[in-house]
Order: structure tokens, then sequence, then C-alpha cells
């Protein structure tokens, strides 16, 4: 199969890996024969198509039928209570859609409708309200692009490299715009106590998830989000109402959310003890971790993406993000971090919003140890692996932002390695 | 003062009071909703309900509503949380986080299993059966005595063993400062070396991993239809032994008459001891043990779709079959009858428990 040259340059390069005997269909400039999708009327030229309304609310063509969450099994006892994984290898820019983007419960997704679904504000405030699903929509609206990642992220990487997969190891995240209410608007409609230290958060399924949240966060930038991406979240990310919680772990984006209390001190849930806890190495942990620190990670080449198209022009890319603030550089190594090259923001970053990065290289087919590096506008550079492992140890679950590294083989295929 | 302008003063505190900027939506909460929905706990007690459970009453409540993830002793089954166990472990490679080795606060536990146990059936518990299969979860972690009985008034008494194994978040301080700066471009070290591969660990879904080489394949080589290896484990190693079954038929058919039925129920009442993991009747599944509709005289590992042990397939090929004397010997010590079986159990030590589940388990056909 042959493709057209899209510039001069790349024209100019395709000659030159031809002259070159590289022999690389892809590149080659000239094609061998005529192209029978081209000289021949094909049948989609010809005959019609679909009606609309052939699908009233589609799904993606069935030739993209790979690019779909998948679970790993063995992770968990019960895909009632587990994870699941966004297809990252497989998307572009930087929105996640609602219909592929990881899923996380605790005791399944639930199902409830608009005119089921109760908001409380108890504890320390002047009155203690409810509203309904109508209500909140009478609230002046915001809409704000915010990443979601779950603590969990590549937990399974913090002893070695361990799943062969950029959505394995870096699939529990999704980034969507989001339409709701600033949880502030609610918490003065109910008048609240000013000098009160913390919020909890709490969803209507079984698990009755909850976690406590400091009162200067819950009055900066939470916000309670009924739309994502457009249109009403999916049943699986919490309809008709979910907390979104910016740059901070995802078990606080309360799913369902049901009620809101104003408090004095944390309620200590399960959630916030029992998980969600990361243990150094002497057997001390740490409580209360929430922000996501700024991490990157590069979606194509990587094991379940590999280079098809021999050597030439290869684009490189992937996602970063912060919790602390936006991504203002990402630095890609070929060689296992001893160069680097700064890699291309598709645009400038947003604060706790996924950045899209791409590096537009050319391959000469030899193996590379593919790397990505995030810095944010605190100054925070993403540390590697060994470097979180001198501080941490070995034995956390969560929070594992270490730069990952991709093997490319001269064939093209890629492998998820550790390296020193 | 006059009457009127008093009256138009109050009016007006009450409106400050609502708040000058608030849009007046939503409606009043009543206690009684909130009662229903306020039912945290906090680690001084904020919330405890009154009441009281023993240990004895929650090994009880815990066998029945608890077992089936957890394990009779809490020590969890497959992939379940284990509740019990890990004393000291927090230090060590792959530390056991459980109750007693890992929760702060004892509050948690209560207010967890109030509001989100049994899985599947939340909130059904009774206050005092949450303050028994509390109870039950202490003493299995040795943190409290068997004749233990928790309360609202004792429950601050307890002393959760990794109370004071928890920071807060330091990070700023630990990690910040040595992760900063303008990072280093060239020369950033001298050699790099491959020092881990996922490939050789192979724990990475097949599916992915299947699709993946045949897009390579695909990709790389349009003219080469060579499969990736897709040689499917042949599903022969699950297949039956037709003919220990076989042989087992006659000695079924020696003791046709049907069990004794005060000796069923009896065996029904054992059978408790074997539900946290065993299934049996019409609406039966394979759970951490396979169906035991038909086990009787039945050859061994032949449940389909059950993932049996290395050990309890190679006893099956050895002809295992679960005749009476079989079935006594293996459920009075599991792990003496087949090396390596999963099934981790105490045992029935009387002859008469033996007679009673044998009895009633002969009563389920396949």
């Amino acid at each position: 199969m042959s493709q057209r040259p899209t510039s001069r340059r790349a024209f100019l390069r395709g000659s030159a890996a031809a002259a070159a005997g590289a022999g690389a269909l892809a590149t080659s400039a000239r094609a061998q024969s005529a192209d029978p999708l081209i000289t021949e009327v094909q049948p989609w030229a010809s005959g019609l198509g679909d009606g609309v309304d052939a699908t009233p609310y589609s799904l993606p063509i069935r030739f993209e039928a790979d690019v779909i969450r998948r679970n790993v099994e063995w992770l968990t006892a019960d895909t009632i209570s587990s994870i699941n994984f966004t297809p990252i290898h497989a998307l572009d820019g930087t929105i996640t859609p609602q219909g592929c983007a990881f899923e996380r419960h605790h005791s399944g997704a639930i199902e409830l409708r608009k005119q089921d679904y109760r908001l409380m504000i108890n504890g320390l405030v002047d009155r203690p309200l409810v509203f309904t699903y109508e209500d909140l929509e009478r609230f002046p609206r915001e809409n704000h692009v915010y990443f979601c990642e779950c603590a969990a992220n590549s937990g399974m990487e913090w002893a070695g490299a361990q799943l062969n997969g950029a959505q394995f190891t870096h699939g529990m995240i999704h980034n969507m715009e989001y339409t709701g209410v600033p949880l502030r608007a609610l918490l003065e409609e109910a008048g609240f106590d000013a000098s009160a230290k913390w919020v909890y958060v709490e969803g209507a399924d079984a698990s009755s998830n909850g976690r406590s949240i400091p009162m200067e966060k819950a009055l900066d930038d939470v916000f309670v989000a009924f739309k994502a991406n457009g249109e009403a979240l999916r049943k699986e990310h919490g309809y008709p109402v979910r907390l979104v919680v910016p740059g901070w772990e995802g078990n606080m984006w309360i799913k369902w959310l049901r009620r809101i209390e104003v408090l004095n001190a944390p309620v200590e849930s399960r959630e916030e003890t029992s998980k969600y806890t990361d243990t150094l190495a002497d057997g001390t942990s740490r409580k209360w971790t929430w922000e996501m620190d700024a991490k990157s990670v590069i979606t194509s080449p990587s094991p379940q993406s590999p280079i098809t198209h021999g050597t030439g022009p290869l684009v490189i890319t992937g996602l970063a993000w912060s919790g602390r603030g936006a991504i203002t550089r990402v630095d890609v190594s070929k060689d296992g971090g001893i160069t680097w090259e700064t890699a291309r923001l598709a645009k400038p970053g947003e604060r706790m919003a996924m950045s899209r990065f791409y590096l537009d290289t050319d391959w000469d087919g030899s193996e590379m140890l593919l790397q990505a590096r995030a810095m944010d506008e605190t100054g925070y550079v993403q540390p590697t692996k060994d470097q979180l492992r001198e501080v941490r140890g070995e034995n956390s679950i969560y929070h594992n932002n270490g730069i990952q590294t991709w093997w490319v083989k001269p064939n093209g295929e890629a492998e998820n390695v550790e390296i020193s | 003062m006059s009457k009127f302008l008093k009256l138009t003063a109050a009016l007006l505190c009450l409106a400050g009071t609502a708040g000058a900027d608030t849009l007046g939506l939503g409606r009043p909460a009543l206690p009684e909703e909130i009662a229903a929905w306020d039912l945290d706990v906090l680690p001084d007690g904020t919330g405890l309900p009154e009441g009281s459970g023993s240990v004895e009453d929650g090994e009880a409540l815990f066998a029945d509503y608890c077992a089936i993830c957890h394990g009779d002793f809490a020590e969890g089954v497959d992939n379940w949380p284990k509740l019990a166990g890990g004393d000291g472990t927090l230090a060590d490679k792959d530390p056991l986080k459980t109750v007693g080795s890992y929760w702060p606060y004892l509050s948690t536990t209560w207010d967890y299993v109030h509001r989100s146990m049994p899985f599947g059936n939340a909130q059904t518990l009774s206050d005092d059966e949450v303050y028994a299969i509390v109870a039950y979860i202490l003493y299995s972690n040795y943190i409290v005595e068997e004749d233990f009985v928790l309360s609202r008034d004792n429950f601050l008494e307890v002393e959760m063993p990794n109370a004071d194994g928890f920071i807060i978040d330091d990070r700023a301080e630990t990690e910040y400062p040595r992760f900063a700066g303008e990072p280093c471009m060239t020369g950033c070290k001298d050699a790099v070396e491959i020092t881990m591969r996922a490939a050789v660990l192979d724990v990475t879904p097949e599916e992915t991993k299947a699709k993946k080489v045949q897009q390579l394949v695909d990709a790389t080589n349009p003219r080469n239809p060579a499969k990736a290896a897709a040689d499917p484990a042949p599903a022969a190693e699950a297949e039956p032994k037709a003919e220990p079954a076989a042989e087992a038929a006659p000695a079924a058919a020696e003791a046709p008459a049907a069990p004794d039925p005060a000796l069923v129920a009896e065996g029904e009442k054992l059978f408790r001891k074997c539900k946290a993991c065993h299934q049996v009747g019409d609406k039966a599944k394979n759970r951490s043990g396979p169906i035991l509709n038909g086990v009787v005289d039945r050859a061994a590992a032949t449940v389909d779709g059950f993932k049996y042990s290395k050990g309890m397939v190679s006893a099956a090929e050895d002809g295992l079959t679960w005749d009476d004397a079989t079935l006594r010997a293996f459920l009075t010590k599991p792990k003496d009858v087949v090396k390596g079986t999963k099934m981790s159990f105490a045992g029935f030590k009387k002859d008469a428990e033996l007679d009673a589940i044998i009895a009633y388990l002969s009563t389920f056909h396949d």
C-alpha cells in the first residue's frame, strides 16, 4: 500500500529512504502498481450507505471495536468491586470519550433516575437542605476540563515492570469537560459554619463510599457535575450527579453523590484509612495524600500500539497531567534517559487537565528506550521510579508517578521494561 | 419601637439568616431524613448508636454473612480482603494489611460494616449485629478475648495496634524539593541497561497480547498468514474421567435407600461451615469452591468451569472418586488426602458429623 507524501519535506525524506534501499513500503514515494482502491470503483463509491437514524445514538464504527476498556482479572476478586482501564494507547487529543473512560466501582454501577435523585447538605450548616436534580440545574453553571486519575494508576508497577501496555500501566485515568455547579454555591445556600474545617461527601450506592475533604479545597474548586463532554454522565461514572475534585485522587470524586456533611473533623472512613494510604519502607503510612503529582506516558508507540510503518517519519505522542497545576513542558528520551528532547505541547497546558504532547521524529529502525518526563507550573519534575523508591520504598500501591520506559525493538514492537 | 417596626425588623433578621446571597433553592432536610442518611461514625465515637454484641454472636453472624468472602476466620477467600492477621508485617515486602494490622480506628470498621456490608446486601444488619461482627473481627485479630462484648460504652477502650502508624502527607517536605529544578538534557547517565521486562513476568491479559501479536504480524508481513501460535489450550485437561464415575455407579446403587431425614437436617446445619465456599441446589454456582450437587460418588475434579488446584487435578488423574471412604477422610483432613488442595477447612472431627454432612450432600443430584 502506498501513502502520498503530505509535504515536500516528507517527499524528500521518502525518496531518500527509497534511494537508500530501505525498502519500507510505507515510505516509498512511488507506488509499484496502480492501487485498485483508487483505480477501481469501490462499492461505497457506487452504492448507498445507511440513512439517518439508522443508529439514533451510535457506537464507534465496527473497525474500532478493539478500542475498549479492559479489565485485569487477577487484580480483584469480582468485577462488581473492581476497575478497568481506558484504552489510552488508541486515543488522541485529550478528551476521553465517556464510553471508554475507565470505571471503578465498589458495589457496582447503579441505576439512579433523575427523579429519584436527592442531595442532602447537613452538619454544621444554618439550614440543612435537600436538593433535587432540578434544583441543581437552577444554580449558575460552569464548564471545566479536568483529569480524573485513580490513585492506584500504575500501582502494579511499583516493584517492577508488570503489565505490557499503556492501557494497563496508565489507563486508570480520563479527562472530560464537566458541566455543573461549584460546591461552594451549595454550601453557601445552606449557610455553612465558616469555622468548620471539613466536608464529608458520600455516594448513594451500596458501598456508601465517602471521603473527607478539607473545607479549603471544598470552597476552592470542587465541583458538582451532572454533564460530561456535553451529555449526561454515564451510569458507570455516577449518573446523574458526581463530585469533581480537580487534581485529587479519583476515589474522592464521589459518584451518585447523595450527601455533603459539614464537620469539624474528618470521618476517617475506610477509603481514607485502610485504603488510599501509602505505606513507606519502615511500615509507617502516609495519609491524606490527595494530590496527584505530575506524570506523563507515551501512548504511541507502546506495547499495544507498535510501529507498523517501518523507518522514516514517526510521531511519538503521549499524555501529561498534574494535580498541582498546568503542564508546562514534556521532554522525551529515546535512549533511556541519557539525552532528552523537548516535545511539542498540542496547546498550552491547563490546570488539572490533560496535555497532549508530540515529538515528530525520524526513526532509523534502531531500538529505542522511550521515556517521557513531565514538568508542571510549580517547577516539579516527574521523577524516575527509582527516585520514588528511594523515598518511599517498594510497598506503596498508590501515587506511582514515576517515568515509564517502553523498549521499542527494531521490528517496531514495544515492551514495558525497567532500566538502570 | 412600634409593633409594626419590630415585626419588620424580625422579618429582616430572618431574611438575613437565610443569607442575602442565597437563591432559595432546595427545601429543609427533615430530622428523620438526616437520621436516615447521616450514619457516619467518627474516631471519637460520634455517631455510634446504643447497642452491643458479643464475640460469640459475632462468630455465628460472621459465618452467615461474611465468611463466603472473608473466610471463616476472617482470613480471606481468594482475592477478597483478609480481615485478620498480618501483625508486624507492615515493613515487610508485601505487607498484609488487615483490620488488626493496619486499620487505625475501630470506628472505621463499625461504620463500614454498618453502611457498606454485607456485600450485595448492605444496610441490613441491626446495630447489635454490627457490634457483634466487629467484636468477632477484633477477636480474630487477637485484640479481644472470646468472652468480649463490644458496646458503645467500651468502644473507645479498644486499642487498635496500628493507631499510631500514620503520618500526614509529607511530600511537600520529603519529595518536592528533590523533584524540582531544571532537569538534565544531555549526558544524563553513562549507560543504560534493561533490568526487568514485563514480557518475562507475563501477566498481561491474554486477549490483548494475542491481538497485539496478530496486529503486528498482519501489519509487518501482510502476505504471511502465519498465525501467532494460536493453539488454544486443549480443553482435555478439564475432561472428566468417565471410567471412575461409571465404576462408582454400582456403589451408589448399593445404598439406594433415602437418607434419614433427621440426619439430613443435621447435615444441613453443618453445611453452614461449607457455605462460605460451596453451594448446592438448583441455583448453585461455583464460588471459591466447586458446586457440590452430585458430589457423592462422583469422580474428583469434574465440575464444569471450576478451576481446580494442581493437587486436585493430579489426584483425579490417579482416579480419585468421592466415595464414602474418601469423602470421610477428606472432610476430616483435606490436605492429608489431596496434597495441594485449595480447600482450607479445619475438618469434621466426629463420625456423627461426617454421617450427617454426607447424608445431606447425597440429597443433591446433578
